[in-house]
């Protein structure tokens, strides 16, 4: 029925990048100008990651770029060689099933649509990383480049104190939310 | 997540109604596998679509030059109005006057006028870029401010309520009160913008994933645009990254062009706005200019009122008759009125059409409510709360609303002396009072508003749903509605109701994806219907299957059918017990039908326009908040110091999602209130349409101590599913009470002696000029 789409764009432009991505390491061929967004989710399926704004204003589609939280969106494909990128599918560490913000977000109903979810569990696990936050206000102040329309954030914000908690307590693992 | 044992008789099913369930959704949300629209593997050749926006306000097309547009790399086709086989228009009240692509006259800036469609969204988007668009440019009216309410062009017939000589009522009171107040508009900002894919089938037929409230409405519009008959239509939504009302009409567009060009074309075509073209295309919440009268005696008791909700509905009818209407049905809010009068007028605009927004108007017509009530407390120099309270409706008489409907479940006045009480109103009241004696820059406002909320749509024709429930033999159960999922918990509250009803493990139950092709001629899920409606049709499938295996296990048995007993995963048949799979399996043996479709229709509702009486609201949900704001003098910031909700969800289907629900209505409405601006400049561009410009609550914008409950006691006076109340809409306007707050602490700079007059949003800007006018007035009365 439908013709394959053609190649969208002339291959000449590509640029060869070397990157680990959720731990696997991956050679691309990326277009100069393709975002490091389009290149998740358009390239390599990886659809965790949302697009909301496309202006990195809304916090969507933010990533771990060597562990920094950054808005994917205004980052380009081609700057990340040699970089480590996570993202909310490479969250969960080997042999777990769910990253502890990931169960720390289900067991306090952290979010309602789930659209902006994957960038603030993102957004969180850095911010708990950074070790900057010491209280929730820190808390709700650090992750104020996360929008969440549906306004879950006190169960955000619940979520993430009891991740810093369990990690200033020194005990990584969180049981899993029962 | 909840690990299921496996007791063999276990006193209780794990996720019945009334249990905190997790969002069916949950572990899928964490891990980033939930699918949405954006995220489903694109058919081989997929191509992409971009709008084609006018750049003028008002004008006509006098040329419109595409020939770079279509050599422009990678362009498959460009559609204008003449590309449209079917018929040109989605306006979902049939008044035509809302086209898919404008053919000659341009109406905001903004409007489609063409679509680019290209083998990469990056080459439609920059395609559309090089159109040569000519326009004679017509004088255009984008505020209303100006315009004359009950002379100037409306886009759809206005409605007045009426009860009692209102009038007559005003004139005669010892007191009276005047006055005019702007409340503004707001994007919804679904975080997942609109989206539709159309892949087209064989017979010209097209499925099309769209990101919409309404699937029916989108198959109609599609069919309609196609010229084919709806059969040929399949709409399926999963779920959205947020609804809020955005998508209950404005995902028509974006259904109907895609499938336009997929049929054209015969390949798969996806339409992803980016966010600008989706802020400035698409629909918002109703702005108003809300004018009123109030007579009132020396108690605060009001006589008689009257009301003009003036709205900016842009250039469509769209949703905007509804909108108005529910306006109306809100302009008392909790309060008795004796004597009423309220009108609307929804005024035309050269800007988008506003369209649904959680609410409806409903929050509109409070606020123009407890406006009257605070500037009646001020002119009495009272505190708020006494004359809310003064005015409450009572249970046996002072009950009638302005459209002549009993108010027969009050319970307005227990939640707000248990919240006054919880909340320590009156002691923070004095605390507040001395604050702002010894705080020179610093001064803390508080207020407590109350809500009631209309629940039923007032288009009566619209209170109706269907569900499709299949048991298969393993004893699984198969769970279809009409109802959409936008994060609301909807998918998992019907799915409760149906594990209830089979007395089944709710893992047992799964929902799938609301398709017209499963549940057809359905409502929107909207007005806070979603777990109403569609619960009691689900319920009805379920019970007409247990029905059939009553007939079925009392026939083979021999048992009397009240010895078949529904327990928890298994069924007891006289003195025997089976394992739920067992027991379908034996009736699937014995050719008993395990599927059913369940259908449901509100009772008790009317409602006669034209008269402005009926009963248009099955029941009414109730809820009070409290809050606490300080606000810097000097520059007009502000910080939401305290909340304290206490809201009645009825006998809760699920006490988890709706706390949520109230919460983020919560902060939802307070950025409508506070932070959230819609700005047109002179053009009549709307100039807020990102983040960047438009300003929408933060984690760090949350009230800094956020208690909210729902109250124990209430249940549904109704027979609704499980005697639960929708829990939609009705917390959003508690938000009111950030506003009056605020304007209770900007009354304090001039000793509560002269009315703030606060106009929505009350961003930081306004609360400062606000300071200011009350600083300089009350200089001038020194």
């Amino acid at each position: 029925m439908a013709p394959p789409a053609k190649a969208t764009s002339a291959p000449f432009h590509a640029q060869t990048v070397s990157l680990t991505l959720n731990g696997e390491n991956k050679t691309l061929q990326v277009e100069p100008w393709t975002t490091l967004l389009d290149l998740l989710r358009h390239d390599l399926r990886l659809t965790g990651t949302k697009k909301g704004c496309d202006h990195g204003q809304c916090g969507a589609c933010t990533v771990l770029i060597d562990g920094e939280r950054m808005n994917s969106c205004l980052q380009l494909a081609i700057m990340q060689d040699g970089k480590a990128i996570t993202t909310v599918e490479g969250l969960a560490g080997e042999g777990e099933d769910l990253h502890p913000m990931q169960a720390a977000f289900i067991s306090h109903d952290a979010f309602q649509c789930g659209y902006c979810t994957p960038g603030q569990i993102c957004s969180a696990v850095a911010l708990v990383n950074e070790g900057r936050a010491k209280s929730r206000d820190d808390i709700r102040e650090m992750m104020s480049g996360n929008i969440c329309r549906c306004g879950a954030y006190p169960n955000i914000v619940d979520a993430i104190e009891e991740v810093l908690a369990e990690q200033q307590s020194g005990s990584r693992h969180l049981e899993a939310a029962e | 997540m909840n690990k299921h044992a496996s007791d063999l008789k276990p006193e209780k099913i794990v996720g019945g109604v009334a249990t905190d369930q997790r969002h069916e959704s949950a572990h899928k949300h964490v891990s980033g596998t939930a699918v949405y629209i954006d995220d489903i593997p694109e058919p081989a050749g997929t191509l992409h679509g971009c709008l084609g926006l006018s750049t003028v306000a008002h004008g006509r097309i006098r040329a419109m030059d595409l020939s770079a547009v279509r050599a422009a790399p990678g362009v498959v086709a460009v559609l204008t109005a003449a590309d449209v086989p079917g018929e040109n228009d989605i306006s979902p009240t049939g008044r035509h006057d809302e086209p898919i692509l404008t053919d000659e006259l341009v109406q905001f800036f903004g409007q489609p006028v063409f679509c680019v469609i290209a083998e990469t969204r990056d080459q439609a988007r920059r395609a559309t870029l090089k159109a040569e668009m000519t326009y004679e440019e017509l004088s255009f009216t984008v505020d209303i401010g100006a315009l004359d309410p009950l002379n100037d062009k409306l886009v759809t017939p206005p409605l007045t309520l009426k009860r009692g000589e209102a009038g007559e009522a005003i004139r005669q009171s010892p007191h009276r009160i005047k006055g005019r107040m702007r409340v503004g508009g707001q994007d919804h900002f679904y975080l997942e913008g609109h989206i539709a894919m159309a892949i087209p089938g064989e017979d010209g037929d097209v499925a099309v994933h769209s990101s919409t409230q309404h699937p029916s409405e989108v198959q109609h519009m599609v069919s309609h645009a196609l010229g084919v008959p709806s059969h040929a239509v399949t709409v399926e939504v999963r779920r959205m990254g947020g609804g809020f009302g955005g998508k209950e009409t404005q995902s028509n567009l974006f259904a109907a062009l895609a499938a336009i060009a997929a049929r054209k074309l015969g390949r798969a075509v996806k339409i992803r706005p980016d966010r600008d073209d989706d802020m400035k295309a698409t629909g918002k919440r109703h702005d108003f200019l809300i004018s009123y009268e109030a007579g009132f005696d020396d108690d605060g008791a009001v006589q008689g009122v009257d009301f003009t909700f003036a709205a900016r509905c842009g250039y469509s009818s769209d949703l905007s008759g509804p909108v108005t209407d529910r306006a109306l049905f809100h302009c008392d809010n909790t309060y008795f009125w004796p004597a009423v009068r309220a009108q609307s007028a929804p005024l035309y605009t050269n800007t988008v059409s506003n369209t649904a927004f959680r609410g409806f108007g409903g929050p509109q017509g409070m606020v123009g409510a407890e406006r009257v009530i605070e500037e009646v407390a001020f002119a009495l120099g009272k505190d708020p709360l006494e004359i809310r309270k003064r005015n409450f409706y009572s249970t046996t008489t002072r009950n009638v609303t302005p459209y002549h409907q009993t108010v027969e479940d009050n319970i307005i006045e227990r939640l707000v002396s248990e919240l006054e009480a919880d909340a320590e109103y009156w002691r923070r009241r004095r605390t507040i009072q001395a604050f702002n004696a010894n705080s020179r820059v610093v001064k803390r406002g508080l207020a407590l508003t109350p809500v009631k909320f209309g629940i039923s749509f007032t288009a009566t024709h619209y209170n109706q749903a269907g569900a499709l429930v299949h048991v298969y033999t393993d004893g699984s159960v198969h769970l279809n509605h009409g109802g959409t999922e936008m994060g609301q918990g909807l998918y998992l509250k019907v799915a409760q109701v149906v594990a209830e009803e089979f007395q089944i493990d709710l893992s047992n139950v799964k929902v799938t994806a609301t398709s017209t092709g499963k549940v057809p001629n359905t409502s929107a899920t909207a007005a806070s219907s979603g777990s109403d409606l569609n619960g009691m049709a689900a319920q009805n499938a379920a019970q007409q299957i247990k029905a059939r295996l009553v007939d079925f296990a009392a026939e083979k048995f021999s048992v009397p059918a009240d010895q078949v007993v529904f327990l928890p995963n298994r069924v007891r048949v006289g003195n025997q017990e089976f394992t739920f799979a067992d027991f379908v399996r034996q009736a699937y043996m014995a050719r008993v039908q395990l599927s059913a479709a369940g259908f449901y229709k509100t009772p008790k509702i009317h409602w006669d326009r034209d008269k402005g009486q009926g009963r248009p609201f099955y029941y009414f949900a109730y809820g009070a908040a409290c809050s606490e704001v300080s606000i810097d003098t000097l520059t007009g910031e502000y910080v939401v110091e305290r909340v304290d909700v206490l809201h009645d969800a009825g006998r809760s289907l699920n006490r988890a999602i709706d706390l949520g629900q109230i919460e983020g209505g919560f902060v939802q409405g307070m950025g409508w209130l506070t932070t959230e601006e819609l700005w047109w400049d002179e053009r009549g561009r709307l100039r807020t349409h990102a983040p960047s410009t438009y300003k929408i609550p933060l984690a760090s914008d949350r009230p800094k101590i956020f208690n909210v409950k729902l109250a124990e006691w209430p249940e549904n006076a109704e027979p609704s599913i499980h005697r639960s109340k929708a829990v939609g809409e009705p917390p959003f306007p508690l938000a009111i009470s950030v506003l009056h707050a605020l304007s209770d602490a900007v009354a304090s700079v001039a000793d509560h002696r002269i009315f703030p007059d606060l106009d929505a949003p009350a961003t930081p800007e306004r609360v400062l000029m606000a300071v200011e006018r009350l600083k300089r007035k009350a200089k001038s009365l020194a």
